[in-house]
Parts: C-alpha cells; structure tokens; sequence
C-alpha cells in the first residue's frame, strides 16, 4: 500500500510527524478520508478527533479547528492546538466541559454563546480522544 | 579617617550586592532569551505553511476576493504596540514608544484617526499617563507565550479590521537583530496586500471544499493572528535581550566600581596608619 507523510502542525510545534496509510479527518463539508495520490485538496476542518492509519495501528489526535492541506505524497494539518491521548489532560478538559456546559444552561444574555459552544466542542473533542488512551 | 573608611567600605559591599543581582538578572535573560527562540523556531513553519496556502490560493483563482486582502480607503488605522510588562531592560520600552509617538504625531491630526492596542504593562502605564485612549490591553504575559495566551488580543485585533473599525492594522514591535542590538520597526499587518508576490514556482492547483471563499475566509484571520503571534515572539527575545545587555553593562560598572572603591580604601587606609606612625614618632621625640 503506498503511503504519505502526515504532519500536524500547531504555532508552538510541529505535534505529529509520520508515514501513513489513511487519514480520516472532519472537513466542514463532512468527514473525508485521504490515501496517497490523493489530488491536491484544501478544506477547513472542524472540531473533531482526526484518525490515522498506518502500518502499526490507529493514531487519534484531538484537532482543534484549523485546516488541512492535502498533496500527492503529503497531508499537512495545520490546527490552533492539536494534542495526542497522552498529552491531554483529562481532568482540565472535564472541567471546561462543564463549565462551557453550565454557561449555555444559564441562558444569561451577557454571555457569548459561540465561545461556550466552541469550548464545549473543544472539551468534548479532547475527551473522546483521551478515552482512546490505551 | 577610620570614619571615612568605614563608609568606603558599607559602599563597597552595596555595590557587590547590586552586582550579584544584575548578574543574576542577566543570565536569567540569557537563558529566557534562549527559550523564546527556541519558540519563535519552531512557530516558523506554521506560518510559512499558511503563508504558501493562501499565496497559492491567491494566485490560482483570479475572481476570488476577500476584504483582508483589498486596500480600501483609509480613515482609521490601528496599531499593536508590543512593549514589556517589567523595565530594567536599557532602552527597550522608551526607544520603542518614542517611535510610536513619532509616527503617532507625524501621521494622525485627531485622536479619531487611530487606535491603539497595546501588549505590556508599560506601554499601558505609557498611554495611560499621557491620556491617550486604548481599545486594548494585554499584560502580564508569561515569558513563553503561547499562541493561546495572545488570541483573545490578535482575534479582537483583526476583528475590528474585518468590522471596518480601522482599515488598516500595523504592529509595532522591537524587532530583533542580535542580543546587543534590537531596532522598532512598523509593519502593516492588514490588509494583506503582499502574499501574492511570492517567489517564482508555480504554485499548487489545490481543490477546495466547500470553496475558494470559504477556505480563505477561514484561513486570513487565522494567518493574521499567527503573524501578530510571531510578533510577539520577536518582540519578546528583543527583550531578553536588551535586558540581558542591560544588565550586562550595569554588572561591567559595578565592576569597575568596585576596583575603584577599593582603590580609594586601601588609599585611605594607608594614610591613617602613615598618620598614626607620625603621632607615635612625634610623641616619642617629645619624650627626648
């Protein structure tokens, strides 16, 4: 099976680096799956884990916004915060949850509704990845 | 005499004191300096990535335009001052807020032809004093930023650009040349009318999902605050670095100081004891 490079790459570092098989990831327009060769292909990507195969397993990385570059033999994220299962800190990402959780119940009209929703999918997104931890 | 020397001698020891603390000071903003490059390295290729996107998505599609990338007429321009939170930098902050002064002064006649925002508790301090009003401010930022810690600023900035508060955005920021030399400079952050010029390749005829609009709607802001972040880093290791030279220079004097307060003891000292052995040959001569 030909193969890719996959980088995910945050303003502080570069978070991931490897040859690849497949990259599974939530563009905007709904979930894409890349293989090598793929034609050269742009999209924003939402707040979602981003799946990728290789020959040893399954990588997840929790992507936080940002956007994809795909080209023949390389796919290139380029995300705000990116984090693999055993950099996140579950307990943090629990509290955020609730936290942006309590703001939306609290339906108090000082607050910005798009920041707690965008908090929550962050916080949520962190959590489903982290539970992948093995 | 014994009175003078005593004074020589408390001024002796305050002065190694101060040099103890600048050399300490200094080799703390060695090591951060260190740190900060070592960060500004490693956002480089984000911003490059980014900066190859949007120029290939520029120059791929002809119809595609977007208000960050347009000049339009000017009646408002915004600036991000990068200044530091703490002094003890050499000319760091007054170097830098002077040049802001000076093409405050030089290009505006009314308060209502700029906005400032304003990184850093002196630049606050700065404007604050002189009443010059600031829509915002960010201090206290650790000495490795994180883009996290300068988003709500660098969204907010480019915000008011895309809202049409000001039409166009410049950063104002130390920029760094080598540990001993640091030089303000102004660059225009929006609109971004240069990423078209890019060097000669062709670039990459990329698919866009959902489209050439939408991808770039989401990427300029993005690569705006990425370039405000940079800044940041930049402005940051120009800080270490003034005030690793700085504190250089004050430990070199206190150096100096010392050899010549020393020099003046001993002087002293020596006086008092070829005094005291002229009143005991005296006093025993008048015995004779």
């Amino acid at each position: 099976m030909s193969k890719m490079i996959l980088e995910i790459v945050t303003p502080e570092r570069k978070v991931y680096e490897k040859e690849v098989e497949m990259v599974v990831a939530k563009g905007v327009e709904g979930e894409v799956g890349i293989m090598a060769n793929h034609i050269p292909f742009v999209t924003p990507l939402k707040i979602a884990p981003l799946r990728a195969k290789h020959e040893g397993g399954e990588d997840v990385i929790a992507v936080n916004g940002g956007f994809m570059e795909v080209r023949k033999d390389k796919v290139v994220v380029l995300a705000e915060t990116a984090e693999l299962p055993e950099d996140i800190d579950t307990e943090r990402a629990r509290a955020a949850l609730e936290r942006a959780e309590r703001r939306l119940a609290s339906k108090d009209g000082n607050i910005d509704i798009r920041r707690a929703e965008i908090a929550l999918a962050k916080a949520k997104n962190r959590l489903a990845v982290a539970s992948r931890k093995k | 005499m014994a009175k003078g020397m005593r004074e020589i001698k408390r001024k002796i020891k305050s002065v190694q004191n101060m040099r103890q603390i600048t050399k300490a000071m200094e080799m703390v903003a060695a090591s951060k300096l260190r740190r900060v490059q070592g960060l500004a390295e490693s956002a480089r290729p984000y911003a490059e990535k980014m900066r190859e996107v949007i120029a290939s998505i520029a120059a791929a599609t002809t119809d595609v335009t977007h208000p960050m990338l347009v000049s339009r007429e000017i009646r408002k321009t915004g600036y991000v001052i990068f200044t530091s939170d703490s002094g003890l930098a050499g000319g760091y902050n007054s170097n830098l807020l002077r040049k802001v002064m000076e093409i405050i002064n030089g290009r505006h006649t009314s308060e209502d032809e700029y906005a400032i925002l304003v990184l850093g508790r002196k630049g606050r301090d700065f404007f604050q004093r002189r009443q010059i009003p600031v829509l915002d401010a960010v201090t206290e930022l650790p000495d490795s930023p994180t883009f996290a810690d300068i988003k709500r600023l660098a969204a907010k900035a480019v915000g008011y650009f895309e809202d049409g508060y000001y039409d166009e955005l410049y950063l104002i920021y130390n920029e760094f040349i080598s540990p001993m030399t640091q030089r303000p400079v102004e660059k225009r952050l929006l609109p971004l009318d240069d990423v078209e010029a890019l060097d000669g390749q062709k670039p990459t005829e990329y698919v866009y999902e959902p489209s050439a609009e939408e991808v770039l709607n989401v990427l300029l802001p993005q690569y705006a605050e990425t370039l405000i972040y940079s800044a940041l880093l930049e402005a940051k290791a120009s800080e270490f670095g003034a005030r690793m030279t700085a504190m250089g220079n004050a430990t070199r004097n206190a150096t100096e100081m010392i050899s010549k307060l020393t020099l003046t003891y001993n002087r002293a000292r020596q006086a008092a004891i070829t005094q005291e052995i002229t009143e005991i040959v005296a006093g025993a001569n008048a015995l004779d």
